[in-house]
């Protein structure tokens, strides 16, 4: 849970110290020497952070997300040879990292070559005498890297993916050269798998799929890719121990036995390290709900303590049951520290969890408040909010970017179990979601959690499959959608057009 | 409860960390850090040093000839040391509870490894091998100055001598090390770092404890560095008393955080990162030093839930039971809607591991936090952490020194309130002695009364007796606590010295008389006697008015104890009861 994605930084004046006092320790009468003036402070409405003002107006902010975790960008850069999971690994952690808070985007230099010679013959492609495919291949790389400085530079990017085979000390030494030119990090993530098994199953899995095999036939397909392999293989030069002393990197050796850390220079890439040492893929489900319906569900309130209604308790016995027909033996539940999950969870009668990081999120002063309260109460808090829901922060409680950042040990927790059943609430179900379903901070406070539905998760080849089963036990409804207006002067019955109904 | 919830997230096995490296590789160094911040993060650990049992089984330390892998003898005691440190493992896992354990020794042999990896297998315990691996010469001189010139194994040693001598012991393991193996060991779950973290190899992490341990290895560094903890200034909720809120700072907090500014220029730091929370109160006092700061929200002051912004009088009067159960256990305490420092401590961590990371590092905080974060730096128990001294407009300035860290507290000379709530006296003494007095007064009044209204005066004797009796009681009660402690130190010291002057007097004097005077007088043999007999009966009656003592002090003694335990089983039931009633009015029986 680190909490510097939005973390801010504020420039202030350098300090005017006369030259004496710089060098004595705290002086005693120092109201005649006090060497600035600090400045006024006010609290920005929406994000509710303490920050600088001249005359009433906020001070500008030095590049508020350059700051965090890093003073320069960081290029990470795939090694491996193909079907070794790069693209798995780059768009894992492409998603993580956004999830977080860092902008990051991928770079496939396949794509690439892909959009540039619009048909794909075979393997001939590949082979180092083809004087014609390594010119192209070469084209795309410098394309894509055009695109990786625009995005780090321009774009206000902090994190860009390279994802291609980089085999060669020649190629790797070509994207130093370029990340030293414009003042980039660079990461190298190599990925070394020799189990003939995992590789034939990653060829089977994903690039069987590919566009450049459409109109194939499997076998034909998988022995072209094959040979595509062998191409590599002759000038493949890995990451070495010595050579390479001096480069930050990790290598990854048979699908995280083992892994070979070099280096790390900042909080980013230990970041970047640990989440790759907690991921893994055996096949498993991960099933999301939220308790059963609660007597403030019911009210319309929101937030609260409260217990589960009849319909609740109901919904809780056809998860029992449900959960039974799946039939997992080593299934672990988890449930917040709040009475309605883990009524829920009672009913299951298997042991269960609980973590504080699950609880609802803090609405502060509005809790235990009907949406048409909120309205009448704090109608500017109301308004903001709709205009900024992700970012907007209760009075005295948290955002959706702040329930972000707590629930991250529950995700990394998630990447290392395996069957899990995570009973929580809407918010918190949101931010889980948008994790597994890559959903932009736009999107994720109005994805759609109802009451009384399982989401199974299953992870497949770059993504994950949804199931929504719902139980059949009524509830109310608790998912108000974004309304037409959201300007602060705004009359109160467009503000409560989208609540649902209740009693 | 987040500790029951951290127990069986880690592991449903306890879990053996297992040090391999030559010496002077920061074996020691590694286990203690990891399990001070093991311990921090609420999993029980403890450190098993091999080296200290070898120290006390053998007391005097020659040379490096005892590590020679020839030296038969040594080696039958350094594996009986093993052996009986791999027992107290056993024993610490199964009677104290613990949960992981750090066994720190060379282990450089296969063979030792494999009675390790044995031994936890017949338990079922986790094994998990830590590898420190260094050949930069210069890392491993400084370290050899640093530690273990100061071990005892030298105290009495030329430096020069301690070093030369140090470096053949090293030499003496080089020749069995055994490092772990890419192929052989590839079963194994282990983290192998070299020369002090440019490299890490990791293999087979198991679980998560495993995986956390792994991250904090790879997350700290022994670049020399300094970290400056700090409060706020004195807010003006603070002047009022009031805990919580987010105010901004009084005058003399606006004073403070210029003073800070001056000392932080003072320090002439060039990199210095400044973080601060998110309230305005911190944010104030980092602007005051007018270089860029960072924000965190997980430096947050606790949360006080409903108590937030209340004065302590406020606390007691409105929430008394709430109040009293904060007393009794400060640490794992959660107020209601809001958080405990167990709670803290976790919302901390990652804050820990960034600091662990960084170099010099000024953090800005709250008193609840700051504790937190010293209580991680100085090794506190959960017991001591909420009760740690962090004063306003102080300055502590951390710096790791060896296996620890070096406390600075500079004062900025700038006056604020104190905030700092001592655990209130133990309730048991204040309450019996107030029950003692009381009865006694009680009893006086009753006394008189019947005496002098009732019986008119008739049974005057018993009331004096009574009187007396009780008077003596209540002085003996106070006073003979104090005396009997005097006399038992007497009473040793005159046992020892009249026994040794009266048999010398004996002895001389029979070879007097005997030997020179041929018994020529007598009569001093009898006054003599007589004055050795005078001298034994006093011998006598002090030890029985020392003995008469000690049976007054036992039983003043089990008075007390039984009157405390009455007053506490008052307190208790009382506290119970409130208790219960919150409960039951509370609807905390959610279990259907």
């Amino acid at each position: 849970m680190k909490h510097r994605s939005h973390s801010e930084q504020h420039q202030g004046k350098r300090p005017r110290v006369p030259a004496a006092a710089s060098s004595s320790s705290p002086p005693d009468g120092m109201e005649d020497t006090t060497p600035l003036k600090p400045r006024e402070l006010t609290q920005n409405p929406l994000k509710k952070i303490w920050m600088p003002c001249k005359n009433g107006l906020p001070e500008k902010h030095i590049s508020q997300r350059k700051v965090c975790m890093t003073n320069c960008p960081t290029l990470i850069v795939t090694v491996g040879l193909p079907a070794r999971g790069k693209t798995y690994i780059s768009k894992k952690l492409t998603r993580y990292l956004n999830w977080i808070g860092v902008p990051t985007r991928e770079f496939n230099v396949g794509q690439y070559r892909r959009e540039f010679v619009k048909i794909y013959k075979s393997f001939e492609f590949f082979s180092p005498d083809n004087e014609e495919g390594l010119k192209i291949r070469r084209q795309c790389a410098s394309a894509a890297l055009n695109d990786v400085r625009q995005y780090l530079t321009e774009d206000a990017g902090q994190v860009a993916v390279f994802d291609a085979t980089n085999t060669t000390r020649e190629r790797r030494e070509t994207i130093i050269q370029f990340a030293e030119q414009n003042g980039f990090k660079v990461f190298f993530v190599e990925s070394v798998c020799e189990d003939p098994d995992v590789i034939q199953e990653n060829i089977v899995q994903v690039k069987l799929g590919s566009p450049d095999y459409t109109n194939c036939n499997t076998e034909e397909a998988a022995e072209d890719f094959m040979k595509r392999i062998k191409c590599y293989e002759n000038s493949y030069e890995p990451l070495d121990e010595v050579l390479d002393r001096d480069l930050s990197f990790i290598k990854i050796m048979d699908v995280g036995q083992r892994y070979l850390v070099n280096r790390v220079l900042d909080h980013i890439q230990s970041r970047i390290v640990y989440y790759l040492m907690n991921i893994h893929i055996t096949p498993r489900s991960i099933y999301l709900c939220r308790h059963g319906e609660s007597e403030l569900n019911v009210n319309g309130q929101i937030g609260g303590d409260s217990g589960l209604t009849a319909g609740g308790k109901e919904f809780a016995k056809k998860l029992s049951q449900f959960i039974q027909a799946q039939g997992i033996s080593d299934l672990k539940v988890w449930t917040s520290q709040m009475k309605r999950t883990i009524q829920t969870a009672e009913a299951l009668c298997v042991p269960y969890e609980q973590w504080k990081v699950l609880n609802e999120i803090d609405a502060g002063v509005c809790e235990e408040m009907m949406y048409e309260e909120i309205q009448d109460h704090y109608p500017l808090e109301f308004a903001l909010r709709d205009q900024d829901k992700y970012r907007y922060r209760y009075p005295k409680g948290e955002s959706y970017e702040d329930l972000v950042q707590r629930l991250e040990p529950v995700i990394m927790e998630l990447e290392r179990q395996e069957n899990v059943l995570v009973v929580c609430h809407q918010a918190v179900m949101r931010c889980l979601l948008a994790y597994f379903l890559d959903k932009t901070a736009e999107e994720l406070p109005y994805l759609k959690c109802p009451l009384h539905t399982v989401l199974k998760l299953t992870p497949v080849a770059y993504g994950c499959k949804v199931e929504s089963i719902s139980l059949n036990v009524d509830a109310v409804n608790t998912h108000r959608e974004r309304p037409e207006n959201v300007e602060v002067s705004r009359m109160s019955e467009e503000a409560l057009l989208t609540v649902p109904a209740h009693q | 409860n987040v500790f029951e919830c951290w127990r069986s997230k880690f592991t449903n096995s306890p879990t053996m960390i297992v040090m391999v490296g030559l010496p002077a590789r920061g074996k020691t160094y590694i286990s203690k850090k990891l399990t001070r911040y093991l311990n921090w993060i609420g999993v029980t650990t403890k450190v098993f040093n091999v080296g200290q049992y070898r120290r006390d089984a053998t007391r005097s330390y020659n040379s490096f000839e005892f590590f020679r892998a020839d030296n038969a003898e040594a080696m039958k005691i350094r594996k009986a040391c093993a052996v009986a440190a791999l027992k107290d493992v056993c024993d610490y896992f199964t009677r104290e509870q613990g949960h992981v354990v750090v066994f720190d020794a060379t282990n450089t042999t296969l063979e030792r490894r494999d009675v390790i990896l044995q031994f936890a297998e017949e338990n079922g315990y986790k094994v998990f091998f830590v590898e420190s691996i260094c050949d930069d010469p210069e890392i491993i001189a400084a370290n050899i100055k640093q530690v273990k010139l100061s071990s005892p194994d030298y105290v009495d040693c030329d430096k020069e001598e301690a070093v030369a001598d140090f470096l053949k012991r090293i030499e003496c393991y080089k020749l069995t090390y055994v490092p772990l193996d890419e192929d052989k060991d590839r079963n194994l779950s282990y983290i192998k770092i070299f020369n002090v973290g440019s490299r890490y190899l990791v293999n087979r992490v198991q679980d998560h404890i495993q995986s956390r341990i792994v991250y904090y290895l790879m997350n700290i560094h022994v670049t020399p560095r300094s970290i400056y903890l700090s409060r706020h200034g004195e807010s003006e909720l603070n002047l009022a008393g009031r805990i919580g809120g987010d105010s901004g700072l009084s005058l003399r907090g606006a004073k403070f955080a210029s003073a800070l500014g001056l000392y932080m220029t003072g320090q002439s730091i060039s990199d210095l990162k400044v973080w601060t929370s998110h309230m305005k109160r911190t944010i104030q006092t980092a602007e005051a030093l007018g270089v860029p700061y960072e924000q965190w929200k997980a430096l947050n002051e606790i949360d006080a839930g409903v108590c937030e912004d209340m004065t302590y009088e406020a606390i007691q009067e409105n929430y008394p039971e709430e109040f009293a159960l904060r007393d009794q256990d400060k640490y794992r305490y959660r107020y209601p809607k809001g958080e405990s420092y167990e709670d803290l401590v976790q919302r901390l961590e990652p804050v820990i591991m960034e600091l662990e990371r960084q170099e010099n590092v000024l953090v800005i905080c709250h008193q609840a936090v700051m504790r937190c974060l010293l209580a991680y730096f100085l090794d506190k128990t959960a017991h001591e952490l909420p009760y740690l001294k962090c004063p306003l407009h102080t300055v502590l300035k951390l710096t790791p020194v060896a296996y620890g860290c070096k406390v600075e507290s500079v004062f900025l000379k700038i006056e604020a309130v104190n905030t700092h709530r001592d655990k209130p006296e133990v309730q048991e003494v204040v309450f019996s002695y107030y029950n003692v007095l009381g009865f006694t007064n009680v009893c006086v009044c009753v006394c008189t009364y019947v005496c002098v209204y009732i019986y008119n005066n008739k049974y005057i004797y018993i009331y004096i007796h009574i009187y007396i009796y009780i008077y003596i009681y209540v002085c003996v009660y106070i006073y003979i606590c104090m005396y009997i402690y005097m006399c038992v130190c007497i009473y040793i010291y005159i046992y020892i010295y009249i026994y040794i002057y009266i048999y010398t007097c004996v002895c001389i004097y029979i070879y007097v008389c005997v030997y020179i005077y041929n018994n020529k007088y007598i009569y001093i043999y009898i006054y003599t006697y007589i004055y050795i007999y005078i001298c034994v009966c006093i011998y006598i009656y002090v030890c029985i008015y020392i003995r008469v003592c000690v049976y007054i002090y036992m039983y003043v003694c089990i008075l007390h104890y039984i009157t405390c335990h009455l007053a506490d089983a008052f307190i208790q039931s009382d506290l119970k009861r409130w208790v219960r009633k919150g409960r039951r009015s509370g609807a905390m029986d959610w279990r259907m």
